[in-house]
C-alpha cells in the first residue's frame, strides 16, 4: 500500500500504537461522550415527551410541531453550535443545547404520532371508568404509546451521537475533539490516526447505545403490546 | 312478567340504584337541533333498561350523559335522589360501571391490572384488590388462575368483553352502563354472553342501562325497553311483550320490523313452560320391549338416553320395528334445545329437523323432556293476553325539544305537547297505560311536572340544584322540583339563595 499523503500510517499499527499509549485519555473521552449523549438524550425525551401531551389533543398544534421537528432536522448542526457561541461562549452549555434540541426533535415527532394513534375507545374507557386526563395521560397513553416514543429515542440517539462529536468544536467534552485536533493539524504525528479514534469510536458508542436502547425497550414495554 | 317483580324489588334487596333523567338537554354547538331534546326518564332500580333506536338518534349520547362523559347543556341527573349533575365527573365514573364494546381493555395491562383498576383508584389494598379480581373472573366463568396474568391480545373477543364486564363490576357499583356491548363478537359468543349477563344480573340485581342497535337483543335482555327517535325522542318505554303487542306508533313497528310475534318467544325459556314427559330406553335394549312399553304409554316415539342420560337419538315405533337391536350411536340431527335456551330457539330446532317436538337437556346436557309445537302457541298466546294488562311502566317522555320547535310562542308549545302526549295515548286503548300515562303513583307524578311549565324548565334544574348533595329518596327530589315548577315565588327565592355566596 502507498504511504498515505497523511503520514505514514493507514496500515493500522500506528493506530493502534495510538490507542496503547493514549486508551486513558480515550475511554474519557468515551464515557464523557456516552453521558453527554445519554443526559441529553433523557432530557431531551421529558421535554418531547411534555411537549406532545401539551399539542396531540389539537390538530393544529400537532401538524405545528411536527412541522418544527421536520424543520429544525434542516438546521446543520454545526451552523446551530457556530450562532450559540456568541451568547452561550465555548465549553459545555453549548454542547448540551445543541445535542437536547436536535435529540428532542425526532421524539417529539414520534411522541405526537404515538399518543394520536391510540384508538379513542381506549382512552373512552378509561375516562368511563372515572380516570381523569392526567391520569390516563400517564397510566394508559403514554404506555401505550411508548414502543414508538422510544423507537424515536434510538434514531434520536444515533443522529445524536454524531452531533455530539461536531459539538466538540465549542471545546465540549468528547470524542469530537480527537477529530477536530486531528483535522486541524493533518499531516502532523498522530493527527490520523487521532481522526480515526474518533471516528470509530463515535461508530462503537452509537452500536453500544442503540443496544442498551434495545434492552431497555424490552425492559420497559408490556408484554401486552410487544409486537 | 318481569316487570312487576323488578318493581317491588326496587323497594326490597336491591343493589342498584334508581336513575332519573331531569329534561336533560344535549346541545352541540354549531347545530340547530339538539343531540337529546328535554329528556326526562326514570330508571328504576335493579333493572335491564335498553335503549335502542336507528343511528344518530341520541341513545349513546344519553347513556354517556348518565356519567357524564358527555356533560349535559341542561337538566339535572339524580343517581338515588342525589343530584350527581355538579360532582366531580371522575369521582362519579368510579361508582359507575361502563363496558363498551369489545370490553375497551387497556392492551398494556394484564387481566388482573385491567379489573383492578378502579378499585386501585378508589386506594383498596393489593390483597383485597386480588381477591376481589379472582372472584370477578369467576363471576364472569374464567379461571383465574389461567387468565389472571394474560394480556388481552391472548384472549378472544368473548373473552375480552367478558373481562370488560367483571372491570366494570370490579368496585361493586351500583349502576353499570353499556354501550353496544356484544356488538364485536360472533353470534354464537352473543347468545352465550347475553345468558351470561343475564345470569350475572340475577345474581346481583344492578341497575343496567344498555345501547344496542339490535332489537332483538333488546328484548331478551331488557326488563324495559326505550325506544328512541332522532334527538332522544322516546317513541315508547315500556317492556318487551307490551312493546311487542301494543307498538305505539308506525315507527316503533317499523322498528320492532315483522315477526313480532316469533320475537315475543324470544320472551320465554324453555324451562318456564310445561315439558312433557317421554319414554326413554337405553342403548342395548330389544325394541320389542320398548315397543310395547311405548304402546302402554299410547307414545310413538322414544328418547335414546347414553349412560350420562343425553339423548342420542329419537326413534319412532315403525323405526324400532326394522331394528335388531338399539344402537348407540348418536344421531348429530336432534332438534336438541337447552332449558336456558327461548322458545323461538326451540321452535327454530323443530322448524329445523321437520319434528313437532324437541327434545330438551337440562343440566349437564341430561335430557329432561319435550317440548312440543302446542306448547310454544300456547305460550305467544298466554304472552299476548299478558301484554294486555295495565301499564305500569316507569316514565320516559320529552318536553325540551317541542319549544326548539317554535321557540316564540308559548301557547302553540304547550298544545305541541298535547299532541305529542296524546298521540302516545291515544295510540291503542290498550296501550293506554303503557308510555306515559302509567296507572301507578310513581309514573304519574312526574308526568305531571312535565306537562305543566314548559317556559320553566330552566327553573325546574335550578330547583333541582339546591337539592344537590342532600340525601333523599327520589321520590322527594320530584316533589321538591314539582313544587318548584308550580310556586314562581319561591323558585326565584331558592335561585337568590343559591346566587349568595
Amino acid at each position: 500500500m502507498q504511504p498515505s499523503a497523511y503520514g505514514e500510517g493507514g496500515d493500522g499499527t500506528r493506530v493502534w500504537d495510538f490507542v496503547r499509549d493514549s486508551y486513558q485519555q480515550i475511554l474519557f473521552a468515551s464515557w464523557q461522550h456516552l453521558s453527554l449523549v445519554v443526559q441529553c438524550l433523557v432530557l431531551a425525551t421529558v421535554l418531547a415527551v411534555v411537549l406532545s401531551a401539551l399539542v396531540y389533543r389539537s390538530k393544529t398544534a400537532s401538524a405545528l410541531a411536527n412541522g418544527v421537528s421536520a424543520m429544525g432536522l434542516t438546521i446543520p448542526s454545526f451552523a446551530l453550535i457556530g450562532l450559540l457561541i456568541a451568547p452561550f461562549g465555548f465549553g459545555v452549555l453549548p454542547a448540551v443545547i445543541v445535542v437536547t434540541f436536535f435529540a428532542t426533535l425526532p421524539i417529539l415527532r414520534n411522541a405526537v404520532v404515538g399518543l394520536n394513534s391510540i384508538p379513542a375507545s381506549v382512552v373512552e374507557s378509561a375516562r368511563g371508568i372515572g380516570m381523569s386526563r392526567f391520569r390516563t395521560l400517564a397510566t394508559v397513553e403514554l404506555p401505550m404509546a411508548w414502543p414508538i416514543i422510544l423507537a424515536g429515542i434510538r434514531v434520536s440517539a444515533q443522529m445524536v451521537i454524531g452531533i455530539a462529536a461536531v459539538a466538540a468544536y465549542t471545546l465540549g467534552p468528547g470524542l469530537g475533539g480527537f477529530i477536530f485536533s486531528g483535522l486541524s493539524r493533518l499531516g502532523g504525528a498522530n493527527a490520523f490516526e487521532s481522526v480515526v479514534v474518533g471516528v470509530v469510536g463515535v461508530i462503537l458508542l452509537a452500536i453500544i447505545l442503540d443496544l442498551l436502547l434495545v434492552v431497555l425497550s424490552r425492559l420497559t414495554t408490556s408484554r401486552g403490546i410487544r409486537v | 312478567m318481569s316487570e312487576t317483580q323488578t318493581i317491588q324489588n326496587s323497594a326490597e334487596n336491591v343493589s342498584g340504584a334508581s336513575i332519573l333523567l331531569d329534561q336533560v338537554t344535549k346541545q352541540y354547538p354549531g347545530q340547530t337541533k339538539p343531540a337529546v331534546g328535554g329528556l326526562t326518564m326514570e330508571i328504576p332500580a335493579g333493572s335491564i333498561v335498553m335503549f335502542v333506536g336507528p343511528s344518530g338518534c341520541g341513545k349513546t349520547t344519553t347513556l354517556k350523559m348518565i356519567n357524564r362523559l358527555i356533560e349535559p347543556t341542561d337538566g339535572a341527573i339524580v343517581i338515588n335522589g342525589d343530584n350527581v349533575t355538579d360532582m366531580n365527573g371522575d369521582k362519579l365514573r368510579r361508582q359507575i360501571g361502563y363496558v363498551i364494546q369489545a370490553g375497551g381493555l387497556f392492551p398494556h395491562m394484564s387481566v388482573a391490572a385491567n379489573i383492578g383498576l378502579v378499585p386501585k383508584m378508589l386506594g383498596w389494598d393489593k390483597d383485597r384488590i386480588a381477591a376481589r379480581v379472582d372472584e370477578l373472573l369467576e363471576l364472569v366463568s374464567l379461571d383465574p388462575t389461567v387468565y389472571r396474568n394474560r394480556y388481552p391480545k391472548e384472549l378472544s373477543g368473548g373473552q375480552q368483553q367478558r373481562i370488560g364486564v367483571a372491570r366494570a363490576l370490579a368496585a361493586d357499583p351500583p349502576i353499570l352502563l353499556m354501550d353496544e356491548p356484544f356488538g364485536a363478537v360472533d353470534p354464537i359468543t352473543r347468545q352465550r354472553l347475553q345468558n351470561e349477563l343475564l345470569n350475572i344480573q340475577a345474581e346481583l340485581q344492578k341497575t343496567i342501562v344498555c345501547v344496542t342497535h339490535d332489537f332483538d337483543e333488546a328484548v331478551k335482555l331488557g326488563d324495559w325497553i326505550a325506544i328512541f327517535n332522532e334527538g332522544a325522542q322516546i317513541e315508547q318505554y315500556d317492556s318487551p311483550e307490551r312493546i311487542l303487542a301494543n307498538p305505539s306508533n308506525e315507527f316503533v313497528e317499523n322498528f320492532i320490523g315483522s315477526g313480532a310475534g316469533l320475537k315475543q318467544l324470544t320472551l320465554n325459556r324453555v324451562h318456564e313452560v310445561e315439558q312433557q314427559k317421554a319414554v326413554t330406553a337405553a342403548p342395548g335394549e330389544s325394541p320389542e320391549a320398548v315397543i310395547a312399553r311405548l304402546q302402554e304409554a299410547g307414545q310413538q316415539n322414544v328418547v335414546i338416553l347414553d349412560s350420562r342420560g343425553r339423548a342420542i337419538q329419537w326413534l319412532s315405533q315403525r323405526q324400532l320395528s326394522r331394528m335388531q337391536v338399539i344402537s348407540d350411536a348418536a344421531d348429530p340431527n336432534l332438534p336438541l334445545v337447552n332449558e336456558q335456551s327461548t322458545l323461538n330457539e326451540a321452535l327454530d330446532a323443530m322448524l329445523v329437523a321437520s319434528t313437532s317436538a324437541a327434545l330438551v337437556a337440562g343440566r349437564r346436557d341430561a335430557f329432561t323432556g319435550l317440548i312440543t309445537v302446542n306448547t310454544v302457541m300456547d305460550a305467544i298466546s298466554a304472552g299476548q293476553a299478558a301484554a294486555q294488562g295495565d301499564g305500569d311502566a316507569p316514565v320516559g317522555l320529552n318536553t325540551g325539544s317541542i319549544p326548539q320547535i317554535s321557540d316564540d310562542d308559548a301557547p302553540v308549545n304547550a298544545a305541541a305537547t298535547d299532541r305529542h302526549a296524546a298521540t302516545n295515548t291515544e295510540g291503542d286503548a290498550a296501550a293506554a297505560g303503557s308510555t306515559v300515562a302509567a296507572t301507578s303513583e310513581n309514573a304519574s307524578r312526574p308526568r305531571d311536572d312535565a306537562r305543566e311549565p314548559h317556559a320553566e324548565n330552566h327553573d325546574t334544574v335550578n330547583g333541582h340544584t339546591t337539592t344537590n348533595g342532600h340525601r333523599a329518596p327520589w321520590d322527594e327530589t320530584r316533589r321538591d322540583s314539582s313544587a318548584t315548577d308550580r310556586g314562581d315565588v319561591g323558585e326565584e327565592n331558592l335561585t337568590e339563595t343559591r346566587d349568595r355566596p
